[in-house]
This record gives C-alpha cells, sequence and structure tokens, in this order.
C-alpha cells in the first residue's frame, strides 16, 4: 500500500551550514516526484528527513500519517546514491538483504529476490561479486534490494547519476515500468531534466542551498511511446524549457 | 603457493646460509670476533645437533607451542572483546584507549618475573605474557577494520529494516576481517618472544628454558637450534592465518 508523504516548513542545517530552509512538499499516495535541483540544495538531505535516518532542525515531515523517525524508517526504502552493494555478498544476496533483514530465512529470501532476476536483466549473474558486475547491473542489484522490502515509499537518490549517458537512458527507460509494477509511493532525487520529467507524475524544482520549492511542473510519466519518442514531443520540450529556465532563474549570480 | 612465489624467499635464505656456512667453517668469523671456533657453530653443525637431539628439542617444543597457542588465543578473544566493546562506545573507547597503548609499553622482561611469583611455575605466567604481547595488534586493528565501515551502508542497511545486531554482523563484522587478519599475523610472530620471555622468568620446560640452560653451558650450536625451532612456529603460525585469512575474506 502506498503512503502519502507530507513535508510542512522544513529547516535543517548542519553547523552553521543552513541546507533546507521551508522546504513544503506534499506527495500523494503511488504517485512519483522527481526533486529537481543544482548539486548541494539539499535534495538527498530531504531524502534522508524523510526516510527516518535523521530529523529536521524545525518543521514536520509525515510518512503516510506518522510523524516519529521510527515510523518513518518503517515506512520508507532509501536507496543511496552510490549502489552500496556489499562486497562479501553475491548479487542474490545483496538483493535478499532486505527480507533477511525482515526476518526471512536465507532460502526464503533468495527465491523472493530471484524471481527479479530475470525480469531486471541479470538472470544468470545471481553467483556473481559485485565487483564481477557493470555499473548498470550493479544498479539493478541495488534496484531489486530497494523493491524487496515491499515498503510504500521509496526515495531513490540519484539512481542513475553513475551512469554513461546510454546506460542511463535505457535504465531510464526500464525503470519506468518498474517503478509503475512496484506501486509505491517514490520520490527521486536527480540532476537530469530529461529523467525527471520522463518518469515523474510531478517534478519540483527546488532553489540552490538552502532548498526550497521554486516551482511544481506536470510530468510526462504514462505517456504513451517509447522513451525517444516522449522526451522529442514538443510537449516534452517546452517542459525542459521551463524546467531549464526555473533551474537557471535560481542560479547564484 | 606457487613454486614462483616460494622461490624469491628460498634463494635469499639459500644464500644468507651459504655466506654464514663458509664464514663459519673457515673460522673466519670466530677470528673477527675473536672466539674459540665452536662458539660460532656453521649452519652445517646447527643441523647436525637439531638431528641429533631432535628428542630432547621435540620435548621442549611441546609446552612451548602450546603456551604460544592458548597465549594467542586467549590475546585474540580478548583483543576482540575490547574492539567490539570501543566500537559499541564512544565513551568507552575513549576512557579505554590510553590503557591499551599503555599494554604495550608494560617492559615484558620486567613484569613476566612477577607474574611468575603471583602464579607460579605452571602455564599461566607464560600465557599472559604471551596474552599482554598479542593483544594490542589485535585489538588495535579490529578496532581500526571496525571503524572503517562504510557509513553510508550501515544506513542504507537501517533503511532496510536491519537491527544493531543485524548491521553488526553484515556491514561491520565482514568490513574489519582483514583488518582482523593482519592484527592476527602480526601477533602470531611475536608471541614466540613472549613464550621465550615468561620461560626465563621461571619454568623447567620448554624452548626458552633449554636456550638458558645451553646458554650457560655455551652450547651454542643447540642455542641457535632451538631458535630455528621457534622460527618455524612463529612462521606456520603466521602462515596459517594467512591460509585462513585466503578462505575466509574471499572477496579481496
Amino acid at each position: 500500500m502506498p503512503a502519502t508523504v507530507s513535508a510542512r516548513d522544513l529547516n535543517h542545517g548542519y553547523g552553521s551550514l543552513e541546507v533546507l530552509a521551508g522546504l513544503n512538499l506534499d506527495v500523494g499516495a503511488g504517485e512519483i516526484v522527481a526533486l529537481l535541483g543544482p548539486s548541494g540544495c539539499g535534495k538527498s538531505t530531504f531524502l534522508e528527513l524523510v526516510c527516518g535516518l535523521a530529523s529536521p532542525s524545525v518543521g514536520t515531515v509525515d510518512v503516510g500519517g506518522t510523524e516519529s523517525a521510527a515510523g518513518r524508517l518503517a515506512a520508507c526504502a532509501w536507496m543511496p546514491q552510490r549502489d552500496c552493494l556489499l562486497p562479501w555478498y553475491s548479487a542474490l544476496d545483496n538483493a535478499a538483504l532486505a527480507s533477511r533483514n525482515q526476518g526471512a530465512s536465507r532460502a526464503a529470501a533468495r527465491a523472493r529476490a530471484a524471481e527479479r532476476f530475470e525480469h531486471f536483466g541479470l538472470a544468470g549473474f545471481e553467483a556473481a561479486m559485485p565487483d564481477e558486475l557493470s555499473g548498470g547491473m550493479r544498479q539493478r542489484v541495488a534496484f531489486i534490494r530497494t523493491l524487496v522490502s515491499g515498503k510504500p515509499v521509496l526515495l531513490l537518490d540519484e539512481p542513475l547519476a553513475a551512469l554513461d549517458a546510454i546506460t542511463r537512458a535505457e535504465l531510464q527507460e526500464w525503470l519506468a515500468p518498474v517503478l509503475a509494477e512496484a506501486g509505491a509511493t517514490v520520490l527521486l532525487v536527480t540532476h537530469d531534466v530529461e529523467e525527471a520529467g520522463y518518469l515523474a507524475d510531478r517534478v519540483v524544482v527546488l532553489s540552490p542551498r538552502p532548498g526550497r520549492v521554486l516551482s511544481t511542473e506536470a510530468g510526462a510519466r504514462g505517456t504513451p511511446g517509447d522513451r525517444a519518442e516522449v522526451v522529442s514531443s514538443p510537449g516534452f520540450n517546452r517542459l525542459r524549457e521551463r524546467l531549464l529556465e526555473t533551474l537557471g532563474s535560481g542560479a547564484p549570480r | 603457493m606457487s613454486f614462483r612465489s616460494w622461490l624469491p624467499p628460498l634463494v635469499l635464505l639459500a644464500a644468507i646460509f651459504g655466506l654464514w656456512q663458509v664464514a663459519a667453517s673457515s673460522g673466519f668469523m670466530a677470528e673477527v670476533l675473536g672466539l674459540e671456533p665452536f662458539l660460532v657453530p656453521s649452519p652445517s653443525e646447527i643441523a647436525d645437533v637439531l638431528w641429533r637431539d631432535r628428542s630432547l628439542i621435540l620435548e621442549n617444543a611441546r609446552p612451548t607451542l602450546v603456551e604460544i597457542v592458548a597465549g594467542f588465543g586467549l590475546a585474540l578473544a580478548a583483543g576482540l572483546a575490547v574492539a567490539v566493546l570501543f566500537r559499541s562506545s564512544d565513551l568507552v573507547r575513549r576512557a579505554g584507549y590510553p590503557l591499551v597503548v599503555a599494554s604495550q609499553t608494560i617492559p615484558v622482561i620486567v613484569i613476566a618475573p612477577v607474574l611468575v611469583v603471583w602464579f607460579g611455575y605452571g602455564i599461566w605466567p607464560k600465557l599472559l605474557v604471551i596474552a599482554l604481547i598479542c593483544f594490542f595488534p589485535i585489538a588495535v586493528n579490529a578496532l581500526d577494520g571496525l571503524r572503517s565501515t562504510d557509513p553510508e551502508a550501515v544506513r542504507m542497511m537501517r533503511s532496510l529494516d536491519a537491527s544493531r545486531s543485524q548491521v553488526f554482523r553484515r556491514v561491520e563484522v565482514p568490513t574489519a576481517l582483514p583488518s582482523v587478519f593482519t592484527g592476527a599475523r602480526i601477533a602470531a610472530a611475536v608471541a614466540v618472544i613472549g613464550a621465550v620471555f615468561g620461560e626465563w622468568a621461571g619454568s623447567d620446560e620448554g624452548l626458552g628454558h633449554l636456550i638458558l640452560q645451553d646458554n650457560a653451558q655455551l652450547m651454542t650450536a643447540r642455542m641457535f637450534a632451538s631458535v630455528f625451532v621457534l622460527s618455524a612456529i612463529a612462521i606456520a603460525l603466521y602462515a596459517f592465518i594467512g591460509l585462513l585469512e585466503r578462505a575466509v575474506v574471499r572477496w579481496r
């Protein structure tokens, strides 16, 4: 069951560094929202506040009706920017980590993760160690690890940023139905305008640090056609221009 | 291990022993040192004694080996326990770390006789001396290993419902293992020194005891023979830990 996410007047900082200043955001159950913003605007910090790994200095975050950090931790699955695959586990054991943590037996957890390997283009790589996998494959293992947690909210921190442009475009196209199937509420942090516009229901543009919401645009999620068609359509071009303009207007002078 | 990796140390060792053999058997070394030739044994004389007195040396090697293995085990248990304790609490670590460093500054040669006074001629003073020497490298390396854990991996695990003990078992312990093995290998190499000091402080058996006796009787060849056996014990323990590491830490 997807859950709602609601942030109210979030302020957060590290020492004298102000990272978020008055951020407000509401995400509906099952909605995919992309957070777009320049580097260092507090996007990653925001995800960590939402998932309960940190608590805001000022303001509240509500996930599925609970504001406690423990409740938020239980409701959210966080996928960090680096894949964080554990080098001592095989691809399959890495993918099975969430189920293992939740108390499933090793066999049951592996079986559950293994179901996804074929669909994720990883068939035959179950026993491979992380250093034997390409960047794109590692990222897909990390996706399985996040998805099999079965959590109602997925927080993806620049999941494709470490990949080359071609792999990134391919994985964006692959990710769309994967996220639809997951049926979760998704917060996707990215600095890639096309990725945000293509994958999300809504694109939220953040200001440079300290981050707050500059604008919200409707994304192209669910538009029929393959990725190349969608991102070259006149409508998407206008969206791209508006997003880039907002990003540029907020840039420091 | 392959022949190629064994070859360089073997060649070096053979060269050293060859030079020693020539220098000792020609009387050159004794002359330079101004000693009687029988005080400067050649490797072949040492090998002779090693073979001739093999039962005596073996008889004394057994208790020394037991002391080393048990003392090393004691240090391993204590070192790992302290590392885990220090990792679990920053306050305990800051309070206890100076003591761990101090443990390494205790002059073993001074403390060994005291331990004999306290615990008698049995195995305990030897165990404690060996454990004292081995404890520091094991504890410090294990703690460094635990502290090198990737904090982002820990947060990823917490977000995926890992408990504190699951984070420990699945992230921190595997992260620390290579360092733990490094500490254990260093400890294995120095454990032998602890055994000799422990026996010198008071014992009626062991290779350290035998060396002390042979020293009093100027039996230098047999002293060297005992030293070689001690070295062999240390190298064997070191190699065993290395093999264990290769079997356990397979992701490296």
